[in-house]
């Protein structure tokens, strides 16, 4: 039997010191850890527990923005009063993911580190060459399976796609994560694959994710998480959008707009083309969805993954679109 | 003697609650929610050990050589077995009973055919070593190249099977001379069972005796290639399968894992538990068949058709023969002068696929169903009035009358709640924003499947009645509605019923599969029950002891559990107080439905084999059951995204024994339908020959969110050439014709036709 050791931590610093050590991976809901060692990817030497470690749950908002815990669960985010009014598209984010019971157990920490759903990626004893798995080993994805890989983002060492609906939400309203003391904007706590995709994260060993702080912003308060995905709940998402809109008094011209895309890329893509080509403009069907199109500007399928160039798109007009139905 | 009488009015007879037509809620209900119900694994046996399976990684070729000396120096590890260690085996006969090669039975293959197949097998202490020793198994192999599905270039045309050609008149001609003709391929993918308890077993070994706890669909049956398997007598083995969480067609057969499991035990002198993994459900036996149809349909103007010519493929596996009936339904559904259905089955590398809830008549009907739309819009008559037009008044193949065929009524009723007369006939003229609607009519149906039961009943001396059958319930309501005829034939209340599965020591039962236990053991309980209470009712008659004795009846009536004379006059006593008084503890009765002088050996064959089963055929009737699914989809125009917002389907299942549990069966079978339009198939990877969402994560099946309100209405009545209270098949048929239904919608939402399942939205985007 693969023997391994748990350790409860009992400070944050404890936690930090332990899961430095070669081996070691912090423990937080275990939705994706547990999993991922069922699967022989993940195989820790020990297992930090961090779920016990007190005020890392807490949800504060204030007129400055929201900070939420490393340790707060999934589910009391997407449930909580303020978010839901303050960040709709935070809450729309986490409610459509996973399943109720996962939510219930899964924390925002780890639900920003959950790894790829790439079916090679997941089954190292039948596919061994995966570069995000084993640097070097090559892709067992390119020519094969790709329904759900990405479009954007990727390299040619690996187009796996980030799967985390949350991520994508914090990424378009200028989201950070905090490391301890070191904070990083989300856009920058991801790394693109490029040639090196076993690194995924700018975390470094010994460091944690204590908890994400989002801004207050308009557009945030205006926002939706539009998910598209062939079951209507409980799958991962074929295309989504976090949209967040702020109007000029006019309650038509565009002052801001943030648009970020899941689904379809190797980490949480924020859209910037689409904003840049909206601001100042008056929301009208067409010019939406002309401009929505630049959000799969450079976009590369692999066979079976086209549809997601087509359907971003159109889960970014029609998420804007809905926005300004309720100005 | 009459004592009582069976109801026999319309399908749901509003009958008590209790009696057979009520809707008495399961009366293993409670056990399984709160956990008190123990599966065929949960046994906590003394020495257990653990196995786990080592499957093959790669598709097609030989197995060089498998090192396993990291494996057997792992802690806990008790043994390592391969092909060249597990005992050997003789080969068994298959569900026919046709004598098997005398060859031996080797269940870790050394010649691989299958991304999957068990190569190797540890055994430990405990589970976790088991798995950890098994990853250090080290199998190298000579790889060849792979026929991975249907469309490789190597599969060929495959193998016709004659014994499926269907035909009568002069179809090509006909087809050839009708002024209306259409032609489409219908395809649907590899679909996988997926029940919640996963596969798996505890074997134990006392001397020759084994015994085996596994889910199962057929425990003679099972125990049958277990003897076989280790030329022991059938006597000697004994199949344990008290609940069983979901089946569908998959938990009929012994299959090699069991093999494994049982040789592990054999070999140690210890139980062994094996339990598939997730994953290894995808692998270790099979899903329904990928299959490819044809069908061209010649017609007039108006609709009324000339022609069908039907040409169906289903993949099998390189050294197994798996046979979906395609040309079923397509025979059957519609009345037309000139027919040919023909099919040929292709070998690929896979694991030889096998039953999944209607197997042969749902992809079938995929076929039929969705050409017959297609002829609707092409000659411009409605969907379901062109079914109308085409009604078979007889079962147009064997050119026999139906038993009962309330197909006309299912259509009427169906149509009526659904409001189909409101349909906009064009498509994509339906819509509510960006969502279009789309209305789809299709038709299903299922054959009635007839074979034999045995059932003990007894009447104990507290007055309670006990039922013993080794028939089984995989949660479609077995234990209900047994308590339910005995409770009414006997005349007690149900709740004084206890009925025993699952144990194949008890009478005797055929597979559970094809819809035809219910009909089957209610028939023998219904027997078995009636002797009994005539046993009872001729000892308080008889038995000087007895309070009636003096009253010279002849006859009594037992209700409620009491005994009294018809008229009310005279004693009264509980069945207890009467047994008493005779000086009995238990009165027992055997019931069965074999025919009158069948030999042991015929029974041995009726219980252990599908053999003997009754065409559905037989004698002056074809018997069927049908029905018909109104759906309407809402497709979202931009993203292709299809949500079923509304199923009303109207069904003949002749009686229904209880309708509360055939209206679940119906929903459950709808509501597999709706994933098998929407969502379910079996994703190859090519270059590998191997499926890669093997798991529910990725392998997706309908959560509540995708399944609205389904309506469904009984339009069946009592079918006594069926069986003997008159019902027809349940729990396959409601599945049947969900899919083109849904297809059909889709088309009628988009005017795009989509003929491969499944219907996901870069097929509509
Ligand atoms: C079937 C299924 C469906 C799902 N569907 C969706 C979906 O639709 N959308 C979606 O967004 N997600 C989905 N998920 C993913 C789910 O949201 C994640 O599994 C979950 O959020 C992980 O949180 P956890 O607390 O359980 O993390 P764990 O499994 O405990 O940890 C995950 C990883 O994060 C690391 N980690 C944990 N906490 C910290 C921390 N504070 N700092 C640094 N590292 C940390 C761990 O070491 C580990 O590597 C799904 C998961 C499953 C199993
Ligand atoms: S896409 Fe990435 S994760 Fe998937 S196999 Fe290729 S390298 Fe591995």
């Amino acid at each position: 039997m693969r023997d391994f050791s748990y350790l409860r931590a009992g400070s944050v610093d404890a936690a930090r010191q332990a899961a430095a050590l070669p081996g070691a991976m912090l423990l937080a809901g275990g939705t994706t850890l547990i999993d991922l060692a069922k699967c022989g990817v993940a195989e820790p030497d020990t297992l930090v527990d961090i779920t016990h470690l007190k005020g890392l749950d807490r949800i504060d908002v204030n007129e400055r923005g929201a900070t939420i815990g490393a340790l707060a669960k999934m589910g009391h985010v997407a449930d909580h009063a303020d978010i839901k009014s303050r960040f709709p598209a935070i809450s729309e984010a986490l409610w459509q993911a996973a399943s109720a019971q996962i939510r219930n157990m899964a924390t925002i920490g780890g639900n920003l580190m959950q790894r790829t759903r790439c079916p090679y990626f997941r089954d190292p004893a039948n596919f061994s060459a995966c570069n995000k798995r084993e640097p070097g080993s090559g892709c067992s994805a390119i020519g094969g399976v790709t329904r759900g890989h990405a479009v954007l983002g990727t390299s040619e060492a690996c187009i796996a796609m980030y799967p985390g609906d949350l991520a994508t939400a914090l990424v378009a309203f200028d989201a950070t994560v905090h490391l301890g003391e070191r904070r990083l904007l989300v856009d920058d706590f991801f790394l693109l694959p490029g040639t090196t995709p076993d690194r995924e994260h700018a975390i470094k060993p010994g460091e944690m994710i204590t908890a994400i702080e989002i801004p207050s912003s308009a557009a945030a308060r205006r926002s939706t998480y539009l998910k598209i995905r062939d079951r209507q709940s409980y799958e991962f998402a074929a295309a989504s959008a976090a949209v967040g809109i702020e109007f000029e008094a006019d309650g038509r011209t565009i002052r801001d707009l943030r648009v970020a895309l899941g689904g379809v890329a190797t980490k949480p893509w924020r859209a910037r083309a689409v904003e840049d080509a909206l601001k100042g403009k008056v929301l009208e069907p067409e010019t939406i969805r002309a401009a929505s199109l630049l959000a799969v500007e450079g976009a590369v399928d692999h066979g079976a993954n086209h549809y997601k160039i087509e359907l971003a798109p159109r889960v970014v007009a029609r998420a804007i679109l809905k926005l300004g139905e309720t100005a | 003697m009459t004592v009582h009488n069976i109801r026999h009015g319309d399908a749901s007879d509003g009958a008590l609650a209790e009696a057979v037509g009520g809707r008495l809620s399961r009366v293993d209900g409670p056990a399984k929610i709160t956990g008190a119900a123990k599966y065929a694994v949960e046994q906590q046996l003394e020495g257990l050990a653990y196995a786990v399976l080592v499957e093959s990684t790669i598709a097609s070729g030989k197995v060089r050589a498998i090192d396993t000396a990291q494996a057997e120096a792992a802690p806990g590890v008790l043994k390592v077995l391969t092909p060249d260690t597990i005992i050997s085996l003789r080969t068994a006969s298959d569900w026919f009973g046709t004598p098997p090669p005398d060859k031996p039975y080797c269940p870790l293959a050394r010649d691989i055919t299958f991304s999957g197949q068990h190569v190797a097998a540890v055994v430990a202490e405990t589970f976790e070593q088991a798995v950890t020793a098994a990853a250090l198994v080290k199998v190298s192999y000579d790889e060849t190249p792979a026929i991975v599905d249907l469309s490789d270039g190597k599969a060929g045309d495959g193998i016709p099977i004659d014994a499926m050609t269907k035909e009568w008149g002069d179809a090509p001609a006909a087809f050839a001379a009708a002024p209306v003709r259409i032609c489409a391929a219908y395809n649907t993918p590899r679909e996988y069972q997926a029940p919640m308890e996963p596969h798996g077993l505890i074997a134990r070994w006392e001397g020759d005796q084994l015994t085996v706890w596994e889910p199962s669909q057929w425990l003679d049956g099972m125990a049958r290639t277990y003897a076989e398997w280790f030329e022991v007598p059938f006597e000697n083995v004994r199949l344990v399968s008290p609940y069983i969480g979901g089946g569908f067609g998959s938990k009929a057969l012994a299959l090699s894992h069991g093999a494994v499991a049982a040789s592990a035990a054999k070999m140690l002198g210890r139980p062994v538990k094996l339990v598939m993994t997730r994953p290894q459900t995808f692998t270790g036996y099979g899903g329904r068949a990928a299959t490819r149809q044809t069908v061209t349909i010649g017609a007039d103007h108006d609709g009324v058709i000339q022609s069908i010519v039907h040409r169906g493929v289903n993949e099998t596996s390189i050294d197994g023969m798996w046979v979906e009936p395609l040309g079923s339904v397509t025979s059957i559904m519609y009345a037309t002068p000139n027919f040919s259905s023909k099919q040929n089955v292709v070998r690929v590398n896979s694991v030889v696929p096998g039953a999944m809830r209607a197997p042969g008549e749902n992809p079938s009907a995929f076929g039929i169903e969705s050409a017959i739309d297609e002829l609707a819009y092409e000659v411009g008559i409605d969907p379901l009035e062109i079914r109308l037009r085409n009604y078979a008044e007889q079962d147009p193949h064997a050119k026999k009358a139906w038993s009962t065929r309330q197909l006309r009524e299912a259509f009427a009723a169906g149509a009526e709640r659904f409001g189909w007369a409101r349909r906009s006939p064009k498509p994509r003229s339906m819509r509510d924003g960006n969502q279009l609607i789309g209305w789809g009519v299709a038709a299903g149906t299922y054959p009635v499947r007839r074979a034999y039961g045995e059932a003990i009943v007894r009447i104990l001396a507290d007055g309670s009645v006990e039922v013993e059958s080794s028939s089984i319930d995989m949660g479609q309501g077995t234990y209900t509605i047994l308590a339910q005829t005995a409770a009414e034939t006997v005349g007690v209340p149900a709740d004084n019923v206890v009925v025993k599965l699952g144990d194949s020591r008890f009478p005797r039962a055929g597979v559970t599969g094809g819809s035809r236990l219910a009909g089957v053991m209610t028939g023998a309980v219904y027997k078995a029950a009636t002797s009994a209470l005539d046993q009872l009712v001729g000892l308080a008659i008889s038995d000087p002891r007895s309070p009636f004795h003096a009253l010279q009846a002849n006859t009594l009536v037992v209700a409620n559990g009491r005994i009294g004379s018809p008229r009310g006059d005279g004693p009264d006593v509980t069945i207890a107080e009467l047994l008493k008084s005779v000086g009995r503890d238990c009165i027992e009765a055997t019931g069965d439905t074999m025919p009158a002088n069948s030999t042991a050996e015929d029974r041995y064959k009726n219980y252990t084999t599908i053999a003997m089963a009754l065409p559905h055929t037989e004698g002056d009737y074809s018997r069927h059951s049908w029905c018909a699914h109104f759906i309407e989809v809402r497709v979202d125009e931009d993203f292709g995204t299809v949500r079923v917002s509304r199923v009303v389907s109207a069904l003949d299942s002749g009686r229904l024994y209880n309708p509360k549990l055939a209206e679940s069966q119906w929903k459950g079978g709808i509501i597999m339908g709706i994933g098998q339009a929407l969502l379910e198939e079996g994703i190859m990877d090519r270059r590998h020959g191997r499926i890669v969402n093997n798991n529910l994560a990725d392998y997706l099946v309908p959560t509540n969110a995708d399944i609205p309100d389904i309506d469904v209405i009984s339009v069946g009545i009592p079918d006594l050439h069926s069986s003997v209270l008159g019902g027809k098949g349940v729990g396959e048929l409601a599945i049947v014709g969900v899919a083109p239904a849904i297809a059909n919608a889709v088309f009628h939402a988009t005017g795009k036709r989509v003929r491969d399942l499944p219907i996901t939205l870069e097929k509509l985007i």
